[in-house]
């Protein structure tokens, strides 16, 4: 469905769709594909909208390709803040994208070279829909189906969105408000987790404490602080307190 | 936005992917700083919504944003589809904005 190279696993079964569970690791990603592509394109308005070209938009999705980080730097310049500003609440955003290629190492066999094109789709979904499947096979598959969908959909979509944020005023339509909208529904579901639902808290506080005492993009980086919540190592929790 | 700092942010997003899968591969991180690391896109992500919901460069300010992210919390807590979400959020603040 994509033009993801599959890694060579050897002796791969004669009819790759007639498995169910592919079946259903295709629809899935397809449905996160268009999910996605609905961020994508609030991204490109906002980031035509915050002063980038189409061209850098488009950049940005094809070459940094991570969602979170993306916002944020156009958020960030957005609103008038520095360079440097921007890049810190990026970086720190895309560090866990390491966390998930440690994850996935032992599941992406294959060449230097296969890992290295396994390395830019390692991302929220693929990884999320890989470490959901049982067997070894269908994470492999997961991974590149789901990656390679995302990418197709992430980056199609961000050219639309930029070339409709040049073509309306994105204040007119409300579109500044799409994106912290559009974070809204990505951090609803985190909450659920207690000490997920703390360090936003803490990140919410502290970023609303600083905006008028720190330069614009600053507030972001201190709001690191909130993912000190994952310190205390005690796993008992309340019952409760993960709601379901 | 410069193109300075969409390489940048290219080679250090990619740096990251590739540290995690291909230099350090399935080592393991000691668990306090893997938790720590699980909750960054919680903290910042909260961060992204306050500002941009109430931060007006180094001012905090309450204008139609505040009612179309209510309206766009609202939607999330009775589990609407994403595209309900932006779009309510957007529309709710494009209508107060006329109104006001």
């Amino acid at each position: 469905m994509t033009s993801s190279p599959l890694p060579d696993t050897g002796t791969r079964p004669p009819s790759l769709l007639g498995d169910p569970a592919v079946r259903q690791v295709i629809s899935a990603s397809v449905t996160l594909g268009v999910a996605v592509g609905v961020f994508a394109i609030s991204f490109g308005v906002s980031s035509v909208a915050a002063g980038a070209t189409v061209a850098q938009t488009c950049a940005l999705s094809l070459l940094v390709f991570t969602g979170a980080s993306q916002f944020s730097a156009v958020s960030v310049l957005g609103s008038g803040g520095s360079a440097a500003a921007a890049f810190g609440g990026a970086a720190l955003l895309a560090a866990r994208n390491a966390v998930y290629g440690l994850a996935m190492a032992p599941h992406l066999g294959g060449r230097l070279g296969t890992r290295l094109v396994a390395a830019q789709l390692t991302i929220d979904e693929s990884t999320a829909m890989a470490v959901a499947q049982d067997d070894p096979r269908h994470r492999r598959i997961a991974f590149w189906v789901t990656g390679g969908s995302v990418y197709l959909f992430w980056n199609s979509c961000t050219l639309l969105g930029a070339l409709l944020g040049t073509a309306v005023d994105p204040v007119d339509w409300g579109l500044d408000a799409a994106f912290p909208a559009a974070f809204v529904a990505i951090l609803w579901p985190l909450l659920r987790q207690r000490r997920a639902a703390i360090a936003a808290a803490v990140g919410g506080v502290v970023c609303l404490v600083t905006i008028p005492i720190t330069p614009v993009g600053v507030p972001i980086l201190c709001a690191a602080v909130g993912v000190l919540a994952g310190v205390p190592s005690r796993e008992a929790e309340p019952a409760g307190g993960g709601r379901p | 936005m410069t193109w300075t700092l969409v390489i940048a942010l290219a080679v250090t997003a990619y740096g990251f992917k590739v540290a995690g899968l291909v230099l350090l591969g399935g080592r393991r991180l000691p668990a306090v700083v893997d938790r720590c690391i699980a909750l960054i896109p919680a903290a910042l992500v909260a961060a992204i919504i306050v500002k941009d919901t109430f931060g007006s460069g180094q001012a905090l300010v309450i204008d139609a944003r505040a009612a179309g992210i209510g309206v766009a919390v609202v939607a999330a807590w009775r589990r609407a589809p994403l595209v309900a979400v932006i779009v309510l959020g957007a529309a709710v603040t494009a209508l107060v904005r006329l109104a006001g």
